[in-house]
C-alpha cells in the first residue's frame, strides 16, 4: 500500500501497481500523488528538454551518417599529448568524471537537505556547482585547443565542415545548461545557508516561502544535464 | 455560490492553500500581474493586436492577386514577405498565443477550480518573453531589407538566399530570433498549465469531471511542449547557417554563377524537423477549438455533450497520431513510397477519432433545446467549416491524390477552412460566450449577429472558389499570375470577387472589435451566469472573478460539467459545485 501523503498532515493509504496508477488518474486534485507542483514542474520541463536535445543528436546523426566526406576520428581529433605520447579522450574522460562526481554530490546534497541540515547541504551544494565551473572551465579549454587547431563551425582540417559545427552547437548548448545549473545552485545554496527554507523567508520575485524540497527539485536539473552528457558523450566522442 | 459544507464522498483537501501574490501598486497589479486573469488579457490583446497587422497582410495580398498590376507598390518581394508573415502570425503568435495563453490562462485555473496558476511568477514572465517575441518579429518590418519573404515554412536553402527578401538582410535572423523567444515564453507558461491541471484541481475534480475546454487545452499544452522543440532545434541551426556559415541545412549551391561557401547540408532535415513540429501545430490549434465548441454546443443546447469519454479519449488519440504523420507535408520532396505508404496511412486514421468527435457533436445537438444564440451560430458554423476542411484533407493525405495538387490553391483552401476559419470560428464564439465573465457585460447581440452571417459565409465565398482555381492547377505563393495560360478570364474573375469578399470579411472585424470595446462601457449587465452554464467559471462569487478566483473557500465538485436538462432538477442545469442528487445524470459512472 502506497500512501498519499497531504499537505495537511494526514497520510491516506492507496492501492499500489497498476490499480494504483489508475486510481490516482481517477481521483480528484492531483494525478501524481506526493508530488509537488514544483517537482512536476521540473519533470515536465526534463522531459520537454529532452526532446530538444533529442532533436539535437538526431539532427547530428543525420549529417554524420549522410555526410560524403570522411568524419574527423575522434580519437585523434580529442587526444591529448601529454608526457610526448597521445593519449586519445583523455581530457573527455576527466570532463565526464567531473561531472559524474558532480551528480554524486548533488544526491547528498539533497540527502542532508531532508535532514534539515543546512551547512553541510549548503557546501554539498558549492562543491556541485564548482565541479559544474571545472567541467565548463575545461570544456572552454578543449574548444580553444580545437580553435587553434583550426576547426571552426564551418570547417575543419580534416573532413566534414558539420563535424565542428555540431560539435560546438552540441556541447555549447549542453554547456549553457551546465552553466544555468552553477548559477541556480549558488542560488539555491545561498538560500539554504541563509535559511530560507527554515525561517520561511519568502523569494525576492515569486513571495513565495521555499521549501528544502527546492534542493531535490534542483538536484532533478542536474542529474538531467549530465544524463544528457552521457549520450553526447557516447554519440559524439565514442562513435 | 461557493459550498462550504463538506458532503460524504469527496476526500479531503491534498494541498494547503496557495499563498497568492498580492500587488502593492498599479504597475504590480495591472501591468506585471501574477494574476492569470490578468496574464490571459494581456495574451489576447497582444495576439489581437498582432493578428490585425496580418489581417492588413492578408488585405494587401488580395489586391494583388485580385487586381495584378494595379498597385505597384506590392513588388514580388513584397507579396512574398506579406505571406510570410501573414501565415507565420496567423499560425503561431494569434492563434497559438490566443488559445493557450490567452483561453488557458484565464479559463484553466477557473475551471478547475484554482486560485491561480501554480506558478504565477513564471506565468507573468511567458507573457513578457512573448511580447518581446512580437516586437522582434514587428521589428523585422523596419529593419533594412524588411521582413524575411521565406515562406511561413522557411525551407533552406531559399530561405537565406540573397535571392529571398531578408534571407541575407536581416529578416531571417530576427524571425528566428522572434521564434525562438517564442518558444521559450511558451514553455514557461505551458508547463504551468499541464501543471495546474494535473496537480492543481479542486476537491472533488476528477480528470473526468474536466470541462471539454480544459481537455483540448491541457492536450495541446503537452503536444506544444513536446513539438515546439523541434522548431527550436531547427530555428537555432538555421540562425546558425546563416550568421556563422554552417552548413546544416545547405547544400553545395551556387547563387548568381558563384559558389556559395556551404557544402553538404541537408534542406530535407529542416523539413522533417520543422514539420515535426508543423504537424502537431494544427492540432495544437485545433484541439482547444474542439474543446470549447464541445462547451459552446452543450450549453447552448441544453443537453449533456454525448458520448464525454469518447470525446475525451479522442482529444488524445488525436494528440499522439499527430506526432506520427508529418511527413505528409514532404510527399513532393521525395520520399521512400514505403515511407509515403505509412504517412498516407497514419494520416486517414486521424480521420477516426476526429469522426468520432463530429458525430458527438451532432448527436448532442440532436433533439437538444437548441439556443441560437450568437456563441452557438459560431460553434454550429465551425462544425460545418471543420467537417469541409476536413474533406479536403482526405484528398491531401493521399499521396497519389496530392501530387498534383500540391502547392495549388486547394491546399490553401484546405488549410484555411480546417485550421483557420474553423478555429478562428471558435475564437469568437468563446469571446462571446465568455465576455461576459470577463467583463461583466454582455456583447451587442445585433453586431454580434452581423459579424456572424458576414463572417461565416464571406469565409465561404473567400475559401470555397478557391478549391476550383487549385484544382485548375493554379499555384499558390505566386505573386503574378496574369501570363499563366491556366488563368482562364473567369479565373481572374474569380480572383478579383475573392479579394472583394476578404475585404467585406475584414471590415466585419473592424464592427467586432468596436463590439468588444463598446459593450465594456454599454453592454447589457450580465450577472455571473448569463448563459445558465454549469461550469466553475460561472460559479465564482464576483463576476468579473477578483483575484483568487472563489473568495474564501475553494469550490467542492460534486458532479460532471454536463448536467443540463436532468429530469427531476429543478433548473435546467446543475452547476459542479451544486451537492445532492436530483435525477438520472448522465454522468459516466
Amino acid at each position: 500500500m502506497a500512501e498519499t501523503l497531504t499537505h495537511i498532515g494526514k497520510t491516506e493509504p492507496r492501492p499500489s501497481g497498476w490499480q494504483g496508477i489508475a486510481a490516482d488518474w481517477s481521483s480528484d486534485q492531483r494525478a501524481f500523488k506526493n508530488v509537488s507542483w514544483g517537482k512536476a514542474m521540473m519533470w515536465i520541463f526534463l522531459l520537454s528538454d529532452t526532446f530538444i536535445f533529442g532533436c539535437f543528436l538526431l539532427s547530428y546523426m543525420t549529417a554524420r551518417m549522410s555526410t560524403r566526406v570522411p568524419w574527423p576520428n575522434p580519437s585523434e581529433v580529442f587526444a591529448l599529448r601529454i608526457g610526448g605520447s597521445d593519449i586519445p579522450l583523455i581530457l573527455i574522460a576527466i570532463m565526464t568524471f567531473v561531472l559524474i562526481s558532480s551528480s554524486g554530490t548533488m544526491a547528498m546534497a539533497a540527502n542532508f537537505g531532508y535532514r534539515r541540515d543546512r551547512r553541510k547541504t549548503a557546501i554539498l551544494m558549492l562543491l556541485t556547482a564548482a565541479l559544474g565551473a571545472t567541467f565548463v572551465g575545461m570544456q572552454a579549454f578543449e574548444w580553444t585547443k580545437l580553435i587553434t587547431e583550426g576547426v571552426r563551425p564551418w570547417g575543419n582540417p580534416w573532413g566534414a565542415a558539420q563535424f565542428g559545427s555540431s560539435f560546438f552547437m552540441i556541447t555549447g548548448f549542453h554547456g549553457t545548461h551546465v552553466t544555468i545549473g552553477v548559477i541556480f545552485l549558488i542560488i539555491v545554496a545561498r538560500k539554504v545557508w541563509r535559511g530560507d527554507f527554515d525561517t520561511g523567508r519568502r523569494g525576492f520575485f515569486t513571495s513565495r516561502t521555499g521549501r528544502y524540497e527546492n534542493v531535490e527539485i534542483m538536484g532533478l536539473y542536474w542529474h538531467f544535464v549530465d544524463l544528457v552528457w552521457v549520450f553526447i558523450f557516447a554519440f559524439f566522442y565514442l562513435w | 455560490m461557493v459550498d462550504i459544507t463538506p458532503a460524504d464522498g469527496i476526500p479531503p483537501a491534498e494541498v494547503a492553500e496557495v499563498e497568492l501574490y498580492h500587488p502593492h501598486s498599479w504597475w504590480t497589479k495591472y501591468v506585471f500581474s501574477q494574476d492569470a486573469k490578468v496574464i490571459a488579457i494581456q495574451y489576447s490583446a497582444t495576439a489581437t493586436g498582432i493578428g490585425l497587422v496580418a489581417l492588413v497582410l492578408s488585405w494587401l495580398m488580395r489586391l494583388q492577386l485580385g487586381f495584378p498590376g494595379t498597385f505597384d507598390f506590392i513588388t514580388p518581394e513584397a507579396y512574398y514577405q506579406f505571406i510570410t508573415m501573414h501565415g507565420m502570425i496567423m499560425v503561431i503568435y494569434l492563434l497559438t498565443a490566443l488559445f493557450l495563453g490567452g483561453f488557458g490562462n484565464y479559463l484553466i485555473p477557473l475551471m478547475v477550480g484554482a486560485r491561480d496558476m501554480v506558478f504565477p511568477y513564471v506565468n507573468m514572465l511567458s507573457y513578457w518573453i512573448y511580447l518581446l517575441a512580437v516586437l522582434v518579429l514587428v521589428s523585422s518590418f523596419f529593419a533594412p531589407g524588411g521582413p524575411t519573404g521565406a515562406g511561413w515554412t522557411l525551407y533552406p536553402p531559399q530561405a537565406i538566399m540573397s535571392g529571398t527578401p531578408g534571407g541575407q538582410d536581416w529578416g531571417i535572423i530576427l524571425m528566428l530570433s522572434s521564434l525562438i523567444l517564442f518558444i521559450i515564453g511558451f514553455t514557461m507558461g505551458g508547463l504551468n498549465y499541464v501543471v495546474t491541471v494535473l496537480q492543481g484541481r479542486t476537491r472533488g475534480m476528477t480528470m473526468m469531471r474536466l470541462p471539454l475546454t480544459v481537455w483540448g487545452i491541457f492536450t495541446a499544452t503537452v503536444m506544444a511542449l513536446l513539438a515546439f522543440p523541434a522548431l527550436f532545434v531547427a530555428c537555432v541551426m538555421m540562425l546558425l547557417d546563416r550568421a556563422l556559415g554552417t552548413s546544416f541545412f545547405m547544400p553545395a549551391i551556387s547563387e548568381m554563377g558563384e559558389q556559395l561557401q556551404h557544402n553538404g547540408g541537408s534542406p530535407i532535415l529542416f523539413q522533417h524537423l520543422f514539420w515535426f513540429f508543423g504537424h502537431p501545430e494544427v492540432y495544437i490549434v485545433a484541439l482547444p477549438a474542439f474543446g470549447i465548441v464541445s462547451d459552446l454546443i452543450s450549453t447552448h443546447a441544453r443537453k449533456n455533450i454525448f458520448g464525454y469519454r469518447m470525446m475525451v479519449w479522442a482529444i488524445v488519440g488525436i494528440g499522439a497520431l499527430s506526432f506520427v504523420v508529418w511527413a505528409h507535408h514532404m510527399y513532393v520532396s521525395g520520399m521512400d513510397p514505403y515511407f509515403g505508404f505509412f504517412f498516407a496511412t497514419t494520416t486517414l486514421i486521424i480521420a477516426v477519432p476526429t469522426a468520432i468527435k463530429v458525430y458527438n457533436w451532432v448527436l448532442t445537438l440532436w433533439r437538444g433545446d437548441i439556443h441560437l444564440t450568437v456563441p452557438m451560430l459560431f460553434a454550429l458554423a465551425f462544425i460545418v467549416t471543420f467537417v469541409n476542411g476536413g474533406l479536403t484533407g482526405l484528398f491531401l493525405g493521399n499521396v497519389v491524390v496530392d501530387v498534383p495538387l500540391s502547392d495549388t490553391m486547394f491546399v490553401v483552401a484546405h488549410f484555411h477552412m480546417v485550421m483557420g476559419v474553423a478555429p478562428i470560428l471558435v475564437v469568437f464564439g468563446a469571446i462571446y460566450h465568455w465576455y461576459p465573465k470577463v467583463t461583466g457585460r454582455m456583447l451587442d447581440e445585433m453586431l454580434g449577429r452581423f459579424h456572424f452571417w458576414v463572417t461565416f459565409l464571406g469565409a465561404y465565398l473567400i475559401f470555397f472558389p478557391m478549391h476550383y482555381l487549385g484544382l485548375m492547377g493554379v499555384p499558390r505563393r505566386y505573386a503574378e499570375l496574369t501570363d499563366m495560360t491556366i488563368m482562364t478570364e473567369s479565373a481572374h474573375h474569380l480572383n478579383s470577387f475573392i479579394s472583394i469578399m476578404a475585404f467585406i470579411v475584414g471590415f466585419a472585424q473592424m464592427v467586432f472589435l468596436f463590439n468588444l470595446i463598446w459593450s465594456i462601457r454599454h453592454g447589457r449587465e450580465a450577472g455571473g451566469n448569463p448563459w445558465r452554464a454549469t461550469t466553475l467559471e460561472w460559479q465564482t462569487p464576483h463576476t468579473p472573478p477578483t483575484h483568487g478566483n472563489f473568495g474564501k473557500d475553494l469550490p467542492i465538485v460534486y458532479r460532471w460539467p454536463y448536467d443540463y436538462s436532468v429530469p427531476g432538477a429543478k433548473e435546467d442545469f446543475i452547476p459542479q459545485n451544486m451537492p445532492g442528487t436530483f435525477g438520472p445524470s448522465r454522468e459516466p459512472a
